[in-house]
């Protein structure tokens, strides 16, 4: 990289490596990162990318009405196989958005002063992941239009949820969650609000952004407060997202499915859920730091510790798989050996061969500083990592669901154009989303990035 | 006395924290007590120097926090073993450990909604308006580089043109009086 990777090779100055570039005064973070979205022209590359989701969102659209005209039968799903890629690309994304949340509130808990200029598109991102997550469920039950059952509402028959039922839990945990994520967000959205109110040069601007600023104007009383609802969501987001992971995963451990009943789930899920978000947010901040020249803020610290982080979780997930095939091996239970024989032998190992490539042998690349350190290799170990993610969530449903107990209940299963074309449509709504985002609110915190500025510049006195 | 109705107070813009909490503290001194700092960041010590109290915010989350866990819990109770009781294979109708998910949930999702909704009401936001906004420099500069500290009207040793004046004897930038519409 143009910032001299070369010279920072020995630890001790590695150390250094800032996570802000030195020069910045309050004014020029301001002026920087409000730039983006006030007065930057929308350049030519963004209007192509918009373009190419936008059109992917129509896709989407497509696929979902004519879901709902035909049913779920235009799917490639059959019994034995119910779940197919619905539940797969569920808990795909459910699990991207958890790094967002980790890096705003875990790393806001352990005062880590590099989360400050990634926590804001991280959390976006948890935002947009957990509303393609939301479609899955929800087009899965078949008739979305009957989904409000799902609720405890007072209907005419007296008929309450099934509260002991994991799929409910799994209602309260999504709806939890993307409520949370979206106050967090909001809440560190204000101040910033108030600064694009105050920036902003045209009358529609100042009027949205004052709306949505509801007039803060910076007051110590108000910061006061502020601080104390900001940790206490921070502390709150915590135990929320290890628990949504949990209950997640909890729609598997509960079933008695072999390869499903496992007390090993929830934190392997969670681990998961980290690594294929880490890869996310750094499949988007390498782009992002390049097309808006923010290599000042989102520096390569920020990039090797994301690294590490996705490292260190993908060594957790090695530990959940090698711990998944220990314990049927151990157990000597003939379904659970039978399900190992069949990852490794049946007729979808390919699948499971490309999962411990693409999630345990390829991320060992990162205990190299230098690989670490190398953009371009980082990009395409994210989407490595995402694809390998994706292809656990397959491995874990398809595998278990076409080879249960009894060889009458066996099935195969494959996608048709509809799942891939909603699958697609998924991933174009998340890109549009995030193209909308940059363009409309500040990528990077400007208060917390003014805090930065004052606390270095502290340092160097 | 008519003349104070029009002015909320006077305010003095310094150029970064340090002369800010310098400023606060002597304004103090002086014993004015009406007095507030506008910052575009929260400045650490700032809550000390006015002499803020602990706020209420957290007591309000506890409060939702609990609300939302019992409520939750005992909603699930009463829907499963009262509602509508459904004997199935002779299991409890209170299974509670089957009820701790949506209770934790409800739990975090009621504190997080009176900790942010607790934290704009107490300080009285959305306001719209503000008289401070009719200073120019402040709206320009207050959300993005400039410190502010602001002697209200209704602190009773207010008098406009000592305030500015002993606001202009603390190194302030610009100092200017606020009028209230």
């Amino acid at each position: 990289m143009s910032d001299g990777a070369p010279q920072i090779n020995s630890p001790e100055i590695r150390r250094l490596t800032p996570v802000l570039e030195p020069g910045h005064t309050y004014a020029s973070v301001t002026d920087k990162i409000s730039a983006i979205v006030l007065t930057r022209p929308t350049s030519f590359g963004w209007i192509i990318g918009f373009t190419l989701a936008f059109g992917t969102v129509m896709m989407l659209t497509v696929a979902l009405a004519w879901l709902i005209t035909k049913g779920t039968g235009i799917w490639g799903i059959n019994i034995p196989i119910g779940w197919g890629f619905a539940i797969v690309n569920f808990v795909w994304w459910i699990g991207i958005g958890h790094a967002g949340t980790l890096i705003s509130a875990i790393l806001f808990l352990l005062n880590q002063k590099w989360r400050t200029s990634i926590n804001r598109f991280a959390e976006a991102m948890t935002l947009f992941a957990v509303a393609c997550a939301g479609i899955f469920p929800l087009i899965h039950t078949g008739r979305p239009w009957m989904a409000f059952y799902m609720f405890p509402y007072p209907s005419t028959m007296g008929l309450w949820p099934q509260f002991r039922s994991p799929l409910i839990w799994d209602v309260f945990a999504v709806s939890t969650y993307g409520t949370v994520s979206l106050l967090f967000w909001f809440v560190g959205l204000i101040p910033d609000l108030a600064t694009l109110r105050d920036r902003a040069l045209t009358k529609p601007k100042q009027i949205i952004y004052g709306t949505l600023a509801m007039g803060w104007r910076g007051s110590a009383r108000h910061w006061h407060r502020y601080q104390s609802a900001y940790l206490l969501l921070a502390g709150l987001a915590t135990p929320l997202v290890l628990s949504v992971h949990t209950v997640v995963s909890f729609d598997f451990a509960i079933a008695i499915v072999p390869g499903w009943h496992t007390t090993i789930f929830p934190p392997y899920f969670v681990a998961g859920a980290i690594y294929s978000g880490f890869a996310m947010v750094l499949t988007i901040a390498i782009p992002l730091r390049k097309a808006y020249d923010l290599e000042d803020f989102i520096t390569m610290r920020h990039l090797e510790n994301m690294a590490m982080v996705m490292l260190a979780t993908g060594l957790i997930v090695a530990y959940g798989y090698f711990f998944e095939f220990f314990m049927s091996i151990y157990s000597g239970n003939k379904f659970d050996l039978f399900l190992v024989n069949q990852r490794l032998h049946g007729p979808y190992n390919h699948f499971y061969f490309a999962l411990i490539l693409c999630n345990i042998l390829a991320p060992q690349i990162l205990w190299s500083h230098k690989a670490r350190t190398n953009v371009a290799l980082l990009f395409v170990l994210s989407l490595v990592v995402n694809i390998g993610m994706w292809l656990e969530r397959f491995v874990i449903v398809v595998i278990s669901l076409t080879r249960d107990f009894t060889p009458s209940a066996w099935g195969r299963y494959s996608a048709t154009f509809w799942d891939y074309a909603t699958f697609a449509g998924t991933i174009g709504l998340f890109v549009m989303l995030l193209f909308l985002f940059v363009r409309v609110m500040p990528a990077i915190s400007i208060a917390e990035m003014r805090e930065l500025v004052a606390e270095t510049s502290e340092e160097h006195e | 006395m008519e003349h104070r109705s029009h002015v909320y107070g006077v305010v003095a813009e310094f150029v970064g924290e340090h002369e800010l909490l310098h400023a606060v503290e002597k304004t103090r001194e002086a014993g004015y007590r009406r007095i507030e700092a506008y910052t575009p960041f929260p400045v650490e010590g700032l809550p000390e120097a006015l002499g803020l109290r602990r706020n209420n915010v957290p007591l309000i989350t506890l409060i939702g926090g609990l609300a939302g866990g019992l409520g939750g819990f005992f909603f699930q109770y009463w829907a499963s073993a009262m509602a509508y009781p459904m004997n199935i294979g002779g299991r409890p109708l209170n299974s509670w450990p089957a009820f701790i998910p949506v209770t934790f949930e409800l739990t975090v999702l009621g504190a997080s909604l009176s900790a942010v909704f607790g934290m704009l009401a107490l300080n009285r936001l959305p306001q719209p308006h503000h008289p401070l906004f009719n200073v120019h420099r402040f709206a320009k500069h207050a959300s993005s580089d400039r410190f502010f500290l602001c002697i209200e009207a209704r602190d009773p040793k207010f008098h406009i043109s000592e305030a500015a004046r002993f606001l202009q004897s603390l190194h302030a930038k610009h100092v200017s009086e606020v009028q209230d519409d």
